[in-house]
């Protein structure tokens, strides 16, 4: 089987872990070789977490600069900053709806323009899916589900090697029973928005 | 019940490194399982905490590692199986521990689990702790894999009682946190007590019985070198006449890369998990079949040093390499891509790397540093030690916590650390030699874990300097879990005993100590600045929860403030707290109220007195 490597990033409590729980339950249900590795030290204190998921046939757990597939990211200015572990025919799938880090919202620093952002990532890779997740998450009914709705926009891309069926039935199987239902419906609007 | 426990076997679960780790020990029967936590291990105790409440595993949270491993040593030798579980800096303060015990050896089967952290993810340094096996002489396994690392602690633990001695099973943060499907194994009932049999002769470590057991560690290490050669673990994948050895992580970039390159049918991989003793004829007999051979491991030349000497002495003379300008740097992880490119390098295999965007256009991206929850009681203490201390020229020895993370501006609180418990001893150098007011800062947990000794040296050494001990009530920087001072019964938990830092500092002999509430902005100013201008040691005990610790217990504060119209925007509030709370919007400061957690410091400090709770809003 091919390999697909996709790198996801987030902001410590955005669900990223919960999302590559998902994704992993999904590859086992649906029998696609998959290895995952996290990088989640200071997720609780704001910090950056990056999960690596490799699916088919490699033994390595990571993923090195240039070599993903698919980039998910969980908030725009992270998706910029993790560019570098793209290529020029990487599939770029973010949410647009930016949780500024303290720097900015102290005033000591700008965040990037959503624009400029676009287009620079446009740029440099195959495709780019740009959406605003956090409000699609508020329509679903859970403000936190933000992970779920990116989760059916790369779905919808294809390039995960996993169907939306299996998806679901690891959301029903590993998300807290109370969510399962505004998680399904926060999937569904993502995997809309993902269309072209 | 517990995940972990599932029986069925051959079912296929998808599990992180940590817990296939403790998985595996569970499925080998483990009775006993000790450590002080440290990332990138913590989840393996973590899961084997939860698993005692729900089966016959004794499990604890020591202190610190040495006594984790005393406690170990003394139950293997009690016969039972017994793990003890730390980071790879941990290591370090077993060490003593460790060195004898390798002389004394055990009865029931020890593994002594030490995580590597290669890039220094959550470490002060990225030591390679494959040398702890060779400087104890003990033996060493080092899995490649999340699912081979479960198979491999029942492998461990079998060797562990085949040779008598414990068995270092050496992870680094690659494996501990990554996932995959593994499938399960049986479980082993484990055994209920121990019993344990005097033989001073061979159990006190004076000198004349030392002398004949370290005979007895040699001729165990020679025995060990004879499984190494035959271990499952020890295996040669591929036909060809470039060789590569390697270990760990690596052998997973090293399979990927010969795939990748197409060069299945020239090199021949010899994958070592059976790291020491080395299979000295094993390795000897590769080296005879290559024209030249790639040493392929992360960290320092552990391997590629040893094997330089087996072709020395069997007087080979192909090129072996490793480290070196073009190929591996001691420096950091590994990943694919470099492995590749080293690979194509050293065996002059066309390569095309992937092309790199081009980033120089990309804008500046705002950093996201690691910042002090909102609401964190370490902010409060910290910006009452900076008010009782201004003016003075200072030095703060800070230690291993969450509050490390003080040092950052504004709080700026932290000068000087080098390992866990080196606030206390680096104050008794510091004052003696400067003319500086030293305040050194130490969490609860640390204080316990390695904190004492270098208070009672400050006693009766006569130094000068204020020790904050900043006591929230757990070891909030690993994930919470308990150490002596924590109130079991607020977890639910009896049995435990609690042990009240502020008695052991008066016991040790500190004169001054006081307890402060740092949300109590002014009384903690004047406390401090009295213990300041104590002469001689004086402790201050900032006792306020972790907001993360209360929040999961349910006593969280959740009064939330606001910023009135009575702002004249000093931003004091910003400037010298920094709380991740307030942001700025239309020029003028506002509070987030649900990351609000009512703690009250910045409506203490505000000159205008313009933060106020929410619910006196109307």
């Amino acid at each position: 089987m091919d390999t697909t490597r996709l790198i996801i990033v987030a902001v410590g409590g955005q669900g990223n872990l919960l999302a590559s729980k998902v994704i992993g339950e999904a590859a086992l249900i649906s029998d696609v070789p998959v290895r995952m590795s996290e990088i989640h030290g200071m997720a609780q204190r704001g910090g950056v977490v990056e999960s690596a998921i490799v699916f088919g046939d490699a033994q390595s757990t990571i993923i090195s600069d240039g070599e993903a597939d698919v980039l998910l990211g969980f908030e725009p200015s992270e998706t910029l900053r993790a560019m570098n572990k793209c290529n020029l025919n990487s599939v770029v799938i973010t949410n647009l709806a930016p949780l500024p880090p303290f720097t900015v919202t102290m005033g000591s620093s700008k965040y990037p323009s959503l624009n400029v952002l676009q287009a620079l990532i446009r740029k440099k890779t195959a495709k780019l899916i740009a959406f605003d997740a956090a409000a699609l998450a508020k329509e679903a009914g859970n403000v936190m589900s933000v992970n779920m709705v990116l989760l059916g926009a790369l779905i919808q891309t294809g390039t995960a090697p996993l169907s939306a069926e299996n998806i679901k039935e690891a959301i029903m199987k590993r998300t807290r029973k109370a969510f399962v239902e505004s998680n399904l419906k926060a999937f569904e609007l993502g995997f809309a928005a993902g269309k072209p | 019940m517990h995940k972990l426990l599932t029986e069925h076997p051959g079912q296929t679960m998808l599990l992180l490194g940590n817990e296939a780790i403790a998985r595996g020990a569970i499925e080998a029967g483990v009775a006993v399982a000790t450590t002080y936590p440290g990332t990138p291990s913590s989840e393996i105790s973590i899961n084997f905490f939860q698993i005692s409440l729900e089966s016959n595993l004794y499990f604890e949270y020591s202190t610190n590692e040495k006594v984790a491993l005393e406690v170990a040593a003394a139950t293997a030798n009690s016969g039972m199986r017994s793990m003890c579980v730390m980071k790879h800096v941990g290591m370090n303060v077993a060490a003593d521990a460790l060195m004898t015990l390798a002389y004394v050896g055990v009865k029931g089967g020890l593994v002594i689990l030490t995580a590597d952290d290669p890039y220094m993810f959550s470490s002060q340094n990225e030591q390679d702790n494959r040398y702890y096996a060779k400087l104890s002489g003990l033996p060493m396994v080092e899995p490649s894999s999340v699912r081979e690392a479960k198979n491999m602690v029942a492998y461990a633990f079998d060797l562990s009682e085949r040779l008598q001695e414990p068995v270092i099973f050496r992870t680094t943060t690659r494996i501990n946190h990554s996932t995959s499907t593994v499938v399960l194994g049986e479980i082993r009932e484990p055994k209920t007590r121990g019993d344990f049999k005097k033989d001073p002769f061979n159990y006190v470590t004076v000198p004349a019985v030392s002398r004949n057991l370290h005979i007895r560690l040699l001729d165990k290490l020679s025995q060990a070198e004879k499984i190494s050669e035959n271990s499952e673990y020890n295996f040669i994948s591929g036909n060809g006449i470039w060789g590569i050895i390697c270990n760990g992580v690596s052998y997973n970039y090293v399979s990927d890369a010969a795939k990748d390159l197409d060069i299945g049918n020239n090199v021949k991989i010899l994958r070592i998990g059976f790291s020491h003793p080395m299979p000295q004829i094993l390795i000897k007999e590769f080296l005879k079949g290559c024209q030249k051979v790639l040493v392929v491991e992360e960290g320092e030349p552990f391997m590629e040093e040893t094997i330089k000497v087996l072709a020395q002495e069997e007087k080979l003379t192909l090129s072996i390499m490793g480290k070196g300008k073009d190929l591996f740097s001691r420096l950091y992880e590994f990943n694919p891509a470099l492995v590749r490119q080293s690979i194509a390098t050293y065996f002059d295999v066309a390569y095309k790397p992937v092309t790199v965007p081009d980033l120089s256009d990309i804008p500046e991206i705002p950093q996201r540093p690691p910042n002090l929850c909102a609401g964190c009681s370490h902010r409060a203490t910290f910006y009452a030690v900076k008010k009782a201390s201004e003016g003075m020229e200072t030095i703060c020895p800070t230690d291993i916590g969450c509050y490390t993370l003080g040092f950052l501006p504004p709080l700026a609180m932290g000068d000087f650390l080098i390992c866990m418990g080196s606030s206390v001893g680096s104050s008794c150098g510091f004052s003696k030699v400067t003319d500086k007011k030293i305040i050194s800062f130490i969490g609860d947990s640390t204080f316990f874990h390695s904190g004492i000794p270098g208070l009672i040296n400050a006693v009766f050494n006569n130094h000068d300097f204020t020790l904050v001990i900043l006591d929230n009530g757990t070891t909030a920087m690993t994930g919470q879990q308990p150490h002596p001072g924590v109130d079991m019964k607020q977890l639910n938990l009896n049995g435990y005993g609690r042990v009240s830092i502020e008695e052991i500092v008066k016991a040790v002999g500190v004169s001054h100590v006081t307890v402060i509430r740092p949300y109590r902005v002014k009384k903690s100013v004047d406390a401090i600045k009295e213990a300041l201008n104590f002469k001689g040691v004086s402790v201050v005990i900032s006792r306020e929860m972790c907001t993360l610790y209360a929040k999961g217990l349910k006593k969280a504060r959740g009064n939330p403030f606001f910023v009135s119209e009575k702002c004249k925007d000093h931003k004091d509030c910003i400037s010298e707290l920094a709380c991740p709370a307030f942001f700025i919007e239309d020029n003028r400061v506002k509070i987030d109220p649900v990351m609000c957690t009512g703690c009250t410091v910045c409506a203490q400090i505000c000159p205008e007195q313009a933060i106020l709770p929410i619910r006196d809003k109307n």
